[in-house]
């Protein structure tokens, strides 16, 4: 056991940190540290700098475009890219949609597909959940008919991250009703989203942002190459994706982060006289976190190293473990931060007031803590939810 | 000991009721929401007639005499209907500094105007650097001849550009954070060098951050001591508190409702996911927090006509920590068991959320009333010295809840 990194790992750390230091463009790197949304457009001018440097989708394997660093390497990775910081390497086609593609797809699907994703010339959202079928997604309804060399989609899919940018999505729908278990008969779909009978309806959440949408599918031709792996076998795909998403949305870098930004906006704000940093109490809250925090990072390192001795391709309950506790110190910090700022949490001061060049209201980085606050609610509700995290864990974990 | 409502009371209750459940649906507010200024002027009219703009008045200036109890009926039942109208801004923040400090001739000119639905009023008590500490006031009252020239910055004024008059904390005398030294200072809102600066606030209300450049107020028209007003300012702020708890009470009982509703009708894995036992518990543990925070409102109800302020304190701070603590538990359960549809603006539950947790940000966050729960010595034992029996009442508590 030890906790220090190799010389090889230092002189890589040196590396990263040197390279992202230098590329971050300053506007989108001041964004990240005021706790804004970078837009499409930044994601994909800092997706192009990553790519260039052969970076953009460092988790894959080498021959798609990854990089083949060891677990502690794409670690090291992931903290300069929160302490920069950077832009995670973005979007679904590379923590999601790729690796499906790229272990079940067909060699047309991964020529076709992957280089795209790689300089995000495509951006893809992920089509799951439905209105009736949320934690209970194998009871989807989304139809898939056959005929011919097409497959005509009719249904509806909601609460699609960013559908609103997406050139694509990749979707479960119903290939065979017939089925003895319902999860036997659902495929797995790329469809692109120009299609004629496509609709997209944005949804906009409490926090004001248009995050998601809903999508209507009416007779949508999908050309049967489109199909990843067999029919009738998308469900073991998207269990295995389900587990990487839950690994991607610890997000042990951006919570410290956001702690550092805690302890710094506390420097800066007095209460009752005094600084707030200075105050014992809310040093130990913080503590408190930041030791939450510590074990998480631990338990996801210990986690990632294990990876690679598990069996490839088998869904990771770990994931679940690290997806609950994530969830819980993201929501630990966003209410922290609304103990740091105090009454100007109230005003509400959209990306367009900020940039009408009048004075905020407030100190200049309250705007955005109360709507982070809203919007964290998603973190125990998406990627599977804290409570079905917690049946899969006492089933499969626990055995009970 | 007496926790019912008595048959006056439960009218009253009754008649808002039935005029929120009547008037302010989800669409009618929605509609209310996208008129100017981002409310009713209709509803501010029923609200006159059914006599809750006078509700605290004396009936001399055309008011109701109702005391905390009725006070607290009517913030709930706003509060569960969620309204955007000034009320708390006029009635109660405003109001109450009428009402305890204006003379006989200032209260027989504005009261009956509020009474009626005629005039609106903010309070401008907090500023820039203050948060919840309103004795910190920068914000300069000059003498100048007659009366009075004001000069300085007051922040997240509730309600600021909808008022015909804000009436502004000033200091006249001390250094910044003395206690001593502050006035009250009714401004018009037309008036030369008042500018006001609105804005939407999180929970949908509105707010203004309002600079006042020479702005003259005349003598006769200050409020009270205008070296002393500090304690009246405290006292609205604790009427304040307890009115918000009660509103807090009226969105937490909604939520728990529809969240209820909610985990008997959706259905996921063929049953309807209030049969999870683990969601039953998370159902049960919203009751509780709605239990003992509607408690807590009850005692800052019945505690606020407390003269003793220590007693008085005590007893705000420990139920606007008890209020902020339920928000939280209360609301996050409510989003977290409609999932995602709990999290938008179509739904309804959201925007509870979003009020509880602007509410535990006005006038005193949990931190802050904890904190001065703490140092006043807790609500039990030695340290918290005089009991609940020796209370001192200025006026006679119809606390009959
Ligand atoms: C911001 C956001 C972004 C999203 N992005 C996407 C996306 O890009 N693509 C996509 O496909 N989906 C996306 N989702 C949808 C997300 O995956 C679902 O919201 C989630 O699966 C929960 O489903 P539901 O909302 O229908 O809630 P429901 O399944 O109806 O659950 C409601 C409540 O019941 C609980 N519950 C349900 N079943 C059980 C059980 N058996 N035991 C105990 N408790 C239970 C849940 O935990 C939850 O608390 C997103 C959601 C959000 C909020």
């Amino acid at each position: 056991m030890d906790l220090s990194f190799t010389e090889d790992e230092l002189a890589f750390r040196d590396e990263v940190r040197a390279f992202l230091r230098s590329a971050v463009p300053a506007d989108i790197r001041e964004k990240l540290i005021s706790g804004r949304y970078p837009s499409k457009e930044d994601k994909i001018r800092w997706t192009r700098i990553l790519a260039e440097k052969g970076w953009s989708v460092p988790q894959w394997p080498v021959e798609y475009g990854g990089t083949g660093w060891s677990p502690v390497k794409q670690y090291i990775f992931s903290e300069e890219i929160s302490q920069t910081p950077a832009p995670e390497p973005a979007g679904s086609g590379y923590d999601l949609g790729g690796p499906i593609i790229y272990t079940f797809g067909n060699e047309a699907q991964k020529k076709r597909f992957l280089p795209r994703i790689v300089t995000l010339e495509d951006w893809w959202a992920q089509g799951f959940s439905e209105p009736g079928a949320g934690s209970d997604l194998a009871s989807l309804n989304t139809r898939a008919i056959r005929e011919n060399d097409h497959y005509i989609v009719n249904g509806q899919k909601t609460w699609i991250t960013g559908a609103q940018y997406a050139d694509w999505i990749f979707c479960l729908v119903r290939t065979d009703p017939a089925a003895k278990k319902r999860q036997q008969g659902i495929s797995f779909l790329l469809i692109d989203l120009t299609s004629p009978g496509v609709t997209v309806r944005p949804i906009k959440l409490i926090d004001g942002e248009h995050e998601v949408s809903e999508i209507f599918f009416e007779d949508v031709r999908v050309p049967v190459e489109n199909l990843v792996g067999e029919e009738n076998r998308g469900w073991e795909y998207a269990k295995i994706l389900l587990g990487n998403e839950r690994y991607s949305i610890t997000y042990v870098g951006i919570s410290k982060l956001r702690i550092q930004r805690i302890k710094d906006l506390a420097e800066r704000t007095r209460v009752g006289g005094e600084r707030l940093i200075d105050r014992a109490d809310f040093r130990e809250k913080v503590a408190a976190i930041e030791i939450q925090l510590k074990a998480l990072e631990l338990t996801q390192l210990r986690a990632l190293t294990n990876q690679s001795k598990r069996q490839k391709g088998t869904p990771d309950p770990a994931g679940s473990i690290l997806k609950i506790k994530g969830s819980e110190v993201q929501q630990a910090i966003a209410e922290l931060l609304m103990d740091v700022v105090g009454p100007y949490a109230l005003p509400y001061q959209s990306e367009e007031d900020l940039q009408n060049n009048e004075p905020p209201i407030g100190p200049e980085w309250a705007a955005t803590i109360a709507p982070a606050y809203f919007n964290v609610r998603k973190v125990p509700i998406y990627g599977g939810s804290d409570e079905i995290q917690k049946n899969i864990i006492a089933k499969v974990v626990l055995g009970l | 000991m007496d926790f019912h409502l008595s048959e006056e009371q439960q009218l009253l209750k009754d008649s808002i009721e039935r005029l929120m459940r009547d008037c302010y649906g989800s669409d009618a507010r929605h509609k209310y929401h996208g008129e100017q200024g981002g409310f009713s002027e209709q509803m501010w009219a029923r609200y006159a007639e059914l006599g809750l703009l006078g509700q605290p008045f004396s009936e001399a200036h055309g008011g109701f005499d109702g005391g905390p109890v009725e006070m607290m009926i009517v913030m709930e039942a706003l509060g569960k209907a969620l309204i955007l109208e000034p009320y708390f801004a006029t009635v109660v923040l405003a109001g109450g500094i009428l009402r305890r400090a204006a003379s006989e001739v200032q209260k027989a000119e504005l009261i009956p105007l509020i009474a009626q639905g005629r005039m609106k009023l903010a309070l401008a008590c907090a500023e820039p650097q203050s948060r919840y500490d309103l004795f910190d006031v920068e914000t300069r009252a000059k003498k100048d001849g007659d009366g009075w020239v004001l000069n300085g910055v007051k922040s997240l004024v509730l309600h600021g550009e909808a008022a015909d008059r804000i009436v502004v904390s000033a200091r006249t005398a001390g250094d910044a954070r003395e206690k001593n030294g502050i006035g009250l200072f009714p401004v018009r809102s037309d008036a030369p060098g008042v500018v006001r600066r609105g804005y939407p606030t999180q929970d949908g209300l509105r707010g203004a951050e309002i600079t006042l450049e020479n702005v003259r107020v005349q003598a006769l028209d200050v409020i009270g001591d205008p070296a002393a007003a500090y304690p009246v300012i405290a006292r609205v702020a604790d009427e304040a508190v307890a009115a918000l708890c009660a509103e807090a009470v009226g969105c937490f009982g909604e939520m728990q409702a529809t969240t209820l509703d909610y985990i008997k009708t959706r259905k996921q894995f063929g049953s309807p996911i209030g049969s999870f036992q683990v969601l039953q518990h998370r159902a049960v543990d919203m009751l509780i927090e709605l239990e003992q925070s509607r408690s807590m409102a009850m005692y800052a109800t019945m505690m606020v006509g407390e003269t003793d302020a220590s007693e008085r304190e005590r007893a705000i701070s420990a139920a606007k920590v008890q209020i902020g603590h339920s928000a939280k538990a209360i609301g996050q359960q409510s989003i977290q068991l409609h999932g995602a549809i709990g999290m938008t603006m179509e739904y309804r539950v959201g925007h509870y959320f979003k009020r509880v947790a602007m509410i535990d940000k006005l006038f005193g966050d949990t931190d802050h009333h904890l904190r001065r729960l703490a140092a006043l010595g807790g609500l039990i034992g030695r340290q918290a010295s005089s009991s609940r029996c020796s209370r001192n009442l200025e006026e006679p508590v119809r606390a009959t809840l």
